[in-house]
């Protein structure tokens, strides 16, 4: 043994209070929000409209954000991309069961004609029919290419069990329902569910609040329609049953994944959660990465999170194990979760997580990018920036009892619905010593 | 009339350079907007210095650095770190090593505290050896061994380009050397490499610079000095004929093909340099570029498409040899060979009629914004700006570079173009074994 110095660990500074910065916010004659951040620190300008798409078909939806940006009447899906490329900005579209979005960023120089070729894209999109044709196409590649990654097919067998009929439960679609897609059924689909009403605009960067609501106000206080509404049903509790493993002959290794029930980020548990789930699997300092990777070397990222969605949230653990230790890695996982719903937390490891929880949330918004993100996240779910200050003062309050409590009643293993893809022919009876197994083929 | 040009803006960041007595060399870029802070300690050590027979090592060794030091145990890095609310990392490049954190600028000391005590000497064990060996076995497998294009092309293309062991072979390593990988290899990689002259600290963000320096001093000012060591010539002639390469993917469910042509020695040529950066984004950058229009929406040969410098896509980070890439995944059936006669035609013709009106303006408009949002965060700006000090001694470079790629010319991206010659070209092509 070397003798070297004993040097202690520095303590750290005082905190630094969260601040939430300058916003405004104005609900347009459309009933459009727009919400304004000032955050100046490079001259940029971060934009997302979200858009409320519960319910929309499918196929139809994945198109219309494929090919939403595809051109106008006054401009082809090239000239809009230069126009949009000289004042340094881009746009994309991209859908989930809850929401269309359009996002992008730019010099704040452009915001004004970055608005200007937003409104043209929300009002007069056009399908043509040759670019709806090829972005089918390259869609339909698309999935096929994800087809093919196992933690795809791990999360859409996940999602079918977990939701069942609920709309969640199929979140990509298959290759023949997008090639039956035409431009006219896009051009319905806009018609009907591109409007202003229930949308909210973040605008977030180098801009006075107020001046940028003006300009926002003055580019798309001419969108209009309120077509029609859907409203999501709740989700579906989780309901525990056989360990579902679907077959990928030849994998070298298994996607473990698990459900756990969660409650929305409004819930009076959700602090208490959010750190019971730090504990378990969220961070890296958590009881699952270091058994299962530090200690034990079976995976290389292993990790869950609390994923929240407007009709309902899940907590959602996932590792890609080798397949010699697919087993023993769920006897793991089984383990750190019983453990922590039965065992008290220690003070100090909570407070570990609790300061983990509370700096992130400072990291999170101190670049212009991830405000926007998180402001628009916050938006859609009818929460405002100021609810940070107030979730951080609940983070701060969460005691050992609180965590425990949460622990118990959402992270037992009893709890979990549990799927593994990866070789049953490898992996099944090992796995069956542990928990009972229903074996399926791979769904595609 | 020429269309007018966006005004290309700059940053700002100030920037502070010192160097301790035992060679470590410092950057600090103060920003007080937000009370967060990023570090970045850098050492000039990466894929293609690991010796022969020890494929990977380089990056199990990043692994390693993470698995305690003097007076840290097994774990406590990443659980101080993050129980001061930031969060950490490392990566292996081909010409670099780094580790970073971004933090709550209350923790500055205790990050200077971590990075200092792990520069002094990890805990080198075969218990943390044997079980970071299985942890990277299975990192390569999730993001190769897999899953469908693994390692494409970053890891299947240099080994068509390049003939030396350096330039040419798998940076994630293979298995047996893996394996065979012991403590003392590892210690006397650390002893070579990870010397206080061969690394680079940056912290940026909340902090005072008097106080960050005496914080600085007081933590590495003690870092026993060892001069960087010297570090040998990768160089590799330019090719004089084309080279074509192709495996099949068992996974992969289409086709897929991706090119180089070597560029300018990025570090002593950066002028050469630079309007290769820009035609890559020419080329493909979004709908209005020239390959997507062309390849994509005109022909349907292609399904995407990428262009970016260097294999790892770090244009500002690499040194020589290294290239300009191409990459396109195809339909179904799709003819690789076509593919590739089409870009030596737009090639030609961008060398030959030149760009289209305000084409240049445009794209370099839209690199100066990829350029100022990725340094938004303070962590990729201490990031940047060390690797700019130890490639080049010039972290303040990364406040010119949205002017300097502003001010490359049309008749620079032309001639840039121009050298992209089929003879010059090496390409990987993916066969797809996974159709159904």
């Amino acid at each position: 043994m070397t003798t070297t110095t004993v040097r202690p660990l520095p303590a750290l500074g005082p905190n630094r209070r969260l601040t939430v910065p300058k916003q405004a916010e104005r609900t347009l004659g459309n009933g459009l929000t727009v919400i304004a951040v000032r955050r100046p620190a490079v001259p940029l300008v971060e934009l997302r409209l979200w858009m409320p798409f519960g319910r929309a078909h499918l196929a139809r939806g994945a198109m219309l954000a494929q090919t939403v940006l595809a051109g106008t009447e006054a401009h082809s899906a090239t000239e809009i991309a230069a126009e949009l490329q000289k004042v340094g900005g881009g746009l994309s579209a991209g859908v989930d069961p809850d929401r269309l979005m359009l996002s992008g960023a730019g010099l704040v120089t452009g915001l004004d004609r970055m608005l200007e070729l937003l409104v043209e894209v929300l009002t007069g999109a056009s399908y043509p029919g040759d670019w709806v044709a090829t972005e089918r196409d390259r869609l339909v590649d698309r999935i096929q290419v994800a087809q093919s990654q196992p933690s795809h097919l791990a999360r859409t067998a996940l999602l079918t069990r977990v939701y069942g009929r609920h709309p969640y439960a199929t979140q990509t679609p298959e290759p023949d329902q997008v090639r039956a897609v035409r431009p006219a059924a896009l051009r319905r689909l806009h018609a009907e569910r591109v409007h202003p009403a229930g949308a909210v605009l973040v605008l977030v960067g180098d801009v006075q609040p107020t001046r940028a609501l003006d300009a926002a106000e003055a580019a798309l206080a001419g969108w209009r329609g309120d077509g029609h509404v859907a409203e999501l049903p709740p989700a579906p509790p989780l309901e525990p049953g056989p360990l579902l493993l679907v077959d990928r002959p030849g994998s070298v290794q298994s996607s473990l994944r698990l459900a756990l029930p969660a409650v929305p980020r409004t819930h009076p548990d959700h602090a208490a959660l959010q750190l019971a789930n730090l504990l378990f699997g969220g961070y890296f300092s958590s009881r699952w990465v270091e058994n299962i990777r530090e200690d034990k070397g079976y995976t290389y990222g292993p990790h869950s999170v609390v994923e929240h969605s407007v009709a309902g949230s899940v907590l959602v653990a996932g590792a890609e194990v080798a397949t010699e230790v697919t087993a023993p890695a769920l006897l793991e996982t089984s383990y750190e979760l019983g453990r922590l719903a039965t065992v008290p937390p220690k003070p100090d490891e909570l407070e570990q997580a609790r300061q983990y929880a509370l700096g992130t949330l400072q990291l999170g918004m101190s670049t212009q990018a991830g405000l926007a993100s998180l402001t628009s996240a916050y938006a859609g779910n009818g929460l405002r920036l100021d609810f940070l200050a107030e979730h951080a003062a609940r983070l701060a309050a969460a005691t050992v009892d609180d965590v425990a409590e949460v622990a118990a009643r959402y992270l037992a293993p009893a709890k979990a619905v549990t799927v593994v893809l990866g070789d049953a022919a490898r992996v099944a009876d090992s796995l069956a010593a542990l928990v009972p197994v229903r074996t399926e083929g791979a769904s595609t | 009339m020429p269309t007018r040009r966006a005004k290309i803006p700059a940053t700002k960041y100030p920037v502070e350079r010192f160097a301790l007595d035992n060679g470590l060399r410092v950057v600090l870029t103060p920003d007080r907007s937000a009370p967060v802070i990023g570090v970045a300690v850098v050492y000039d050590v990466g894929i293609r210095s690991e010796p022969q027979g020890r494929t990977g090592f380089a990056h199990l060794f990043e692994h390693l650095m993470f698995q305690g030091s003097e007076n840290l145990e097994k774990l406590a890095h990443f659980r101080h770190v993050q129980g001061a609310g930031g969060t950490f990392n490392g990566s292996t490049h081909f010409d670099y090593t780094d580790y970073f954190e971004t933090l709550p600028s209350n923790a500055l000391e205790r990050a200077l505290f971590l990075e200092a005590d792990r520069m002094r000497g990890p805990r080198l064990t075969e218990e943390n050896l044997r079980n970071q060996v299985d942890v990277v076995k299975e990192e390569i497998r999730v993001n190769v061994l897999n899953r469908p294009y693994g390692g494409f092309p970053w890891l299947t293309l240099p080994p068509v380009m390049f003939d030396t062991f350096p330039n040419a072979h798998d940076g994630y390593g293979s298995f047996d050397d893996l394996e065979s990988a012991t403590v003392a290899d590892a210690a006397d990689f650390f002893r070579h490499y990870y010397a206080s002259g061969n690394a680079v600290l940056a912290v940026s963000g909340d902090i005072d610079v008097a106080e960050a320096t005496a914080l600085i001093e007081r933590h590495f000012g003690d870092v026993p000095a060892r001069p960087a060591p010297e570090r040998p010539d990768f160089a590799e002639p330019d090719l004089t004929t084309e080279r074509r390469s192709t495996y099949t993917d068992a996974l992969a469910p289409l086709p897929a093909v991706a090119s180089a042509w070597r560029v300018p020695d990025p570090v002593t040529d950066f002028a050469g340099y630079l309007p290769f950066v820009v035609l890559a984004e020419v080329l493909t950058d979004g709908d209005a570029s020239r390959l997507v229009e062309r390849l994509v929406q005109r022909d349907r040969t292609v399904t995407g498409l990428g262009g970016y410098l260097s294999f790892m896509g770090d244009p500002f980070d690499v040194r020589d040899p290294t290239a300009l890439l191409l990459q396109a995944h195809l339909p179904p059936g799709g003819d690789v060979d076509k593919v590739l006669r089409t870009i030596d035609e737009e090639l030609d013709r961008l060398a030959t009629d030149g760009l289209t009106d305000g084409e240049l303006a445009r794209t370099q408009a839209r690199m100066a914004t990829h350029l100022l949002r990725d340094t938004d965060a303070v962590l990729g700006r201490a990031l940047r700006m060390a690797v700019l000090e130890q490639q080049r001694g010039e972290p303040g470079l990364l406040n010119e570079l949205p002017r300097l790629v502003g001010a490359v010319t049309e008749e620079q991206v032309r001639a840039a173009a121009a050298t992209l010659r089929p003879e010059r070209r090496a390409s990987v092509e993916v066969v797809a074994g996974g159709a159904r």
